[in-house]
């Protein structure tokens, strides 16, 4: 039922996936790793599509390319020194060791077992399936993970939040990071600037 | 047709890229880039052995659709414990943080 559109579409969108997996991993800028990683996820929701799996294709556009992307740049923007010049550490071999035994674990299963596929048919409105299937059988869980968000976000601005004692900005300012001294002295040359303009 | 003996080797080869990452990179925020990758690759194996095994209930794609939810929860709770080991150690590096190791 695939044409061949389809299968060059998975093809090219398996390479487009892998080469920008294999970006983050190469990247030594935590931007240029994260752009790759957007880029991965926009392949992954066309393979999505190709698999006629549409909801999760969109949910991925949306959640993933622009909800964790846009928050990962923002954690990124606020950890100023740690941005470019990301090496591995000493785990290089131990990590290629681990991770190509995994994945020829995984492939060895996947080719060797027999899979009945042949129940492969239309899959028409995969929204409506996962809507009822949502409201009905997995009411429980979809509760679940509304006040596991909950959860998350409370406990997220509850850790960033600066505690109200907590000389934070000065003393970070004062430690070494030039670039905040100059930013703020810059500010108020600015201010000064404006204010003798006005008068 | 795409076999599906295909898609489970894509998805091998991103997890595997991804559980590389976990090990061997050391800022914190490409270890999460990394354990997201991973996650997405689960999402891959879920929708194909939806669609090819047993399509008539949507049950893997329910899944990944929650797989989805717990990734972006994860993702915005690390982010805030990255952020705050940064403002407190000055590092984003795991292998800096080791306040709990004597």
């Amino acid at each position: 039922m695939d044409g061949f559109g389809v299968t060059a579409a998975f093809w090219g969108l398996s390479a487009l996936a892998v080469g920008s997996a294999l970006g983050i991993m190469l990247a030594r800028s935590l931007l240029h790793a994260v752009l790759w990683l957007i880029l991965a996820f926009a392949g992954l929701a066309g393979l999505f599509v190709t698999l006629s799996a549409d909801f999760v294709a969109v949910a991925q556009v949306l959640v993933y390319a622009g909800a964790v992307g846009v928050l990962v740049v923002f954690a990124i923007m606020l950890t100023p020194n740690s941005q470019t010049g990301n090496s591995e550490t000493r785990m290089v071999g131990p990590g290629l060791f681990v991770a190509s035994v995994v994945s020829g674990i995984m492939v060895y299963i996947a080719t060797q077992t027999d899979w009945s596929t042949a129940a492969r048919g239309d899959f028409p409105a995969t929204a409506l399936e996962i809507g009822t299937a949502l409201t009905n059988r997995y009411l429980l869980p979809f509760e679940v993970a509304s006040v596991l968000l909950i959860a998350a976000m409370v406990g997220a601005i509850v850790l960033v939040r600066a505690a109200r004692d907590e000389p934070e900005r000065r003393e970070l300012a004062g430690e070494g990071e030039g670039e905040v001294n100059t930013a703020e002295a810059a500010g108020r040359e600015v201010v000064a600037a404006g204010s003798h303009g006005g008068h | 047709m795409i076999p599906m003996e295909h898609v489970l080797i894509l998805g091998a080869a991103l997890f595997a890229i991804g559980m590389y990452g976990v090990l061997a990179r050391r800022n914190a925020v490409l270890i999460l880039l990394s354990v997201e990758l991973m996650l997405n690759a689960v999402n891959l194996n879920l929708i194909a052995f939806n669609v090819y095994l047993r399509p008539n209930p949507a049950t893997g794609m329910v899944f990944s659709v929650f797989v989805i939810v717990i990734a972006a929860a994860e993702a915005g709770l690390a982010l805030a414990i990255i952020l705050r080991l940064f403002r407190n150690r000055r590092t984003a590096n795991v292998d800096e943080a080791d306040l709990l190791k004597w």
